[in-house]
């Protein structure tokens, strides 16, 4: 933070937030465009998923799962840039940093649950009377 | 205005060729609401963690079905498909509401939220019946710990729902008795956030609950 900018902006407070203080204007700019072209692929990228289980199009159970996930996964990536308008530089840069966070920590949460809960599932429940001690 | 106070060591020292030390005492100033759309964004990711949590839970507890039903025998596609769909439209015409509002087009504006409202609605009407129809098969949460797991995931997203009907309303009231000031342009733009990310976790819903339950 430089003094200089500090003066600017006292002699000029209603130039709003353009002097590098880190916040952006916190309008993001919609357009027709941007909002059909993601309702679109929205569409599509529901559709597909949905054609996939109900038709069984693909005979591998594995292989229809890994696909719906990964069309999901996108789904969310046009979502968050053509209806949230997630842009790198929007408020400067802190809507993505809190976005890569929360990532991260829902990533942690649900690949540590399933994986540390299966593994108890299958280790410590005997699998039949015969089993057990 | 922000003011500037000389530094008290440098004051003392007084000498007149030395650069003082300046620092700003007041906090400078912001434009009213000029971090809203970042603390709102944060509270939505606070409120993605909670469904995390809530979609973890569901994916430990998603196959223990205490000999009751499965999903398979529960879950009916087209309807999800058409739930799917009215969200996705609702998504849409909210947008068409916030391209209204940047042009202060108040009438369009309100109709579209409108709209959105009644699509809103019909989603949840469409889950209620759902959720009814599960309820009078006798799959109650109290069934199974899939059923359990299922109704906290899917209830808490149609809260959120039901809330955010409710912020439409309060601010199509409130757009009607003060037009479209600096205030009601940034609740909108708030709503829009929430909106579509309940969309956003929707997504999550019907494919990993719905599909892939379906798919088991």
């Amino acid at each position: 933070m430089s003094t200089d900018s500090h003066t600017s902006h006292a002699i000029a407070p209603k130039t709003g937030h353009d002097d590098g203080h880190g916040h952006g204007d916190g309008h993001p700019v919609s357009t027709f465009k941007g909002y059909m072209t993601g309702f679109v692929l929205s569409v599509i990228l529901t559709a597909i998923p949905f054609w996939l289980v109900m038709s069984g199009a693909l005979d591998s159970k594995t292989a229809t799962a890994v696909a719906i996930l990964a069309i999901g996964a996108v789904q969310i990536v046009v979502h968050m840039i053509y209806f949230l308008h997630m842009t790198p530089s929007s408020e400067g840069g802190w809507t993505l940093m809190a976005l890569i966070f929360t990532v991260v920590m829902v990533v942690i949460t649900l690949t540590g649950s399933l994986w540390v809960m299966y593994h108890l599932n299958t280790n410590m429940m005997p699998m039949d009377p015969s089993q057990l001690p | 205005m922000a003011s500037v106070t000389a530094d008290a060591s440098a004051a003392e020292a007084g000498s007149a060729n030395e650069q003082p030390v300046f620092y700003v005492t007041d906090e400078h100033e912001h434009a009213e609401g000029g971090s809203t759309q970042l603390g709102f964004w944060l509270y939505l990711m606070s409120d993605c963690l909670v469904f995390a949590v809530l979609f973890a839970t569901y994916g430990v507890l998603g196959g223990s079905f205490a000999a009751g039903p499965s999903p398979k025998d529960l879950f009916d596609l087209p309807l999800v498909a058409l739930n799917t769909t009215m969200l996705l439209l609702s998504s849409i015409t909210y947008g068409f509401a916030v391209l209204e509002m940047q042009k202060n087009r108040v009438s369009p504006m309100l109709l579209w939220l409108a709209i959105t409202g009644l699509f809103g609605a019909a989603f949840l009407g469409i889950e209620l019946f759902e959720f009814t129809h599960m309820i009078l098969e006798g799959a109650t949460p109290q069934r199974s710990a899939f059923l359990s797991s299922f109704f906290t995931l899917v209830g808490t997203h149609g809260l959120h729902v039901t809330f955010g009907i409710i912020w439409m309303i309060t601010l199509i009231v409130q757009v009607r008795m003060f037009g479209l000031t600096d205030a009601n342009k940034r609740r909108l733009l708030c709503l829009s956030m929430f909106w579509h990310f309940l969309d956003v976790v929707w997504i999550g819903v019907f494919t990993f609950v719905y599909l892939m339950g379906v798919l088991r």
